[in-house]
């Protein structure tokens, strides 16, 4: 079943319709509820390489649904740690749970400061409102 | 910016939550709860589409089958009253101008149902060619199209069993409609007409049945699943028939348009064909895709029953048959496939 719409606070959110869960110098990478709404059911997580990089506002991967395919756009940069095999293996994870189960990768920030420049939950909402 | 037309039932399908999009000049549901549950429903139970964008031409007069056997390539001789035939409007060149069904009402009228993308272009072409006794009407503005779908399609309906490619008047709780067996997704199931009025009837009683909405995103992945070719995507006015694999619809021992090239190719032989194929690792297919070797995908999408890529694109005929490997350029990225014979998805037998 799908998630129903909820943007969770404590989150960081870039105007690409990608969230940041920072903790520590490592942050866990998701695309939004919003995201996963416009696309539709996804079939497809074309996912970088372990080892890879993540650069703020460029593409890291791509996802993918029976009608539509979509960049993944990096809220940071850093050093890609792990990727969600789950997702890999079983994409509608992400419409289940987009900020649990259903996150993309984590990374080891390379500049932590970058995440000031993320909106928080209410800034995002405001985003979307204006959209 | 260019009005989308709506069909009668816009109301219903924005009330159940559907997701519109611009699709032919018209504005359509392209899902209600999603294309996935929506495809399962259609293989498993029964599904409904409104088709009422798609084009309704009326062919009447003396001369309506003279005209219409020397424009549609198959043998329209072959249909009775109350029967219907798959068939191509052909070009000179053995292009196809747009694929269709023709209903036989009596021998003096036919109904053309066309695609809704192709109504204008279809509807000039024949008119363009109309003979005396013959008279050809756009009436499309004046039905809906609902498409029943489903191996229990029937049975909710509460409708009897009939032979594919037949017709009758019949009715649904009350609305009167012409009862095509026909559709565009391989399964058991019928395609509704009636006027443009009783739409919001006729749809309340199908889905009050258990009938399960369904919008175009399913529409493509059924028929694709199945290998039903998408005009303007597998087949065009470039595209012949016979690298199409739709040489069964050609009935090349008459004269009709582009006949005399559609024998020249069948003699020679077509130079690339038509394939189904199944991607070997994970990555979804799309239309304009480079294959290696000098192809291109013509449709791609994911298969929900084989929850794997699939397509069909054209290949040179000399490496077309079943069981050889493709390799596809996905965005960059060379990714595996195998073709295989038509049609990809086919329900095991109980």
């Amino acid at each position: 079943m799908a998630a129903s719409e909820e943007y969770p606070e404590g989150l960081r959110y870039h105007r690409e319709h990608d969230w940041a869960r920072v903790e520590g110098d490592e942050a866990t990478l998701g695309i939004t509820w919003f995201a996963q709404d416009a696309l539709g059911e996804l079939v497809h997580f074309e996912a970088p390489a372990e080892g890879g990089s993540t650069t703020l506002g460029t593409s890291y991967g791509e996802v993918e649904s029976v009608k539509a395919v979509s960049d993944v756009i990096a809220p940071l940069s850093g050093e890609i740690l792990e990727v969600n095999q789950k997702v890999v293996d079983a994409p509608e994870t992400v419409n289940e749970d987009p900020y649990g189960e259903g996150w993309l990768v984590r990374i080891r920030m390379s500049d932590p400061a970058e995440a000031d420049t993320l909106l928080d939950a209410d800034a995002y909402k405001a985003f979307l409102a204006e959209q | 910016m260019q009005t989308l037309l709506q069909t009668p039932l816009h109301e219903r399908h924005v009330a159940a939550g559907a997701r519109m999009v611009p699709f032919a000049g018209w504005e359509m549901p392209v899902q209600y709860e999603g294309v996935i549950p929506e495809h399962r429903a259609v293989r498993t139970d029964a599904g409904v589409f409104d088709v009422s964008h798609m084009g309704e031409l009326h062919v009447e007069g003396p001369s309506a089958h003279a005209l219409l056997q020397s424009l549609l390539s198959n043998d329209l001789d072959k249909v009775g009253d109350g029967e219907a035939q798959y068939t191509l409007l052909t070009n000179e060149r053995g292009g196809i101008v747009d694929d269709l069904i023709a209903y036989r009402i009596t021998p003096h009228h036919y109904l053309l149902v066309v695609n809704a993308g192709n109504r204008e272009a279809a509807y000039a072409w024949v008119k363009e060619r109309e003979i005396r006794g013959s008279e050809v009407r756009d009436a499309s503005e004046d039905y809906a199209l609902l498409a029943v779908q489903g191996p229990r399609s029937l049975e909710r309906l509460g409708l009897p069993e009939a032979k594919p490619f037949t017709h009758a008047m019949g009715e649904v709780d009350g609305v009167e409609v012409m009862v095509n067996r026909t559709g565009y997704t391989g399964e058991l199931g019928v395609e509704l007409m009636c006027p443009a009025e009783d739409a919001v009837a006729l749809w309340d009683a199908v889905v009050a049945r258990g009938v399960v909405p369904a919008g175009l995103g399913a529409r493509d992945t059924l028929r694709l699943e199945v290998c039903y070719p998408l005009h303007g995507n597998d087949i065009t006015e470039d595209t012949d028939a016979i690298s199409a694999g739709l040489g069964w619809t050609c009935a090349l021992g008459k004269d009709f348009s582009g006949a005399e090239e559609l024998r020249r190719i069948k003699e020679a032989g077509a130079e690339r064909k038509l394939v189904a194929f199944v991607m070997e690792e994970k990555a979804v297919p799309r239309q304009g895709m480079p294959i290696a070797g000098g192809g291109e995908v013509t449709s791609g999408t994911h298969s929900p029953m084989l929850d794997k890529g699939i397509g069909m694109g054209y290949v040179p005929a000399a490496s077309a048959s079943p069981g050889t490997g493709l390799t596809i350029d996905v965005r960059g990225k060379e990714r595996r496939a195998t073709i295989v014979p038509k049609p990809i998805y086919k329900r095991e037998e109980q």
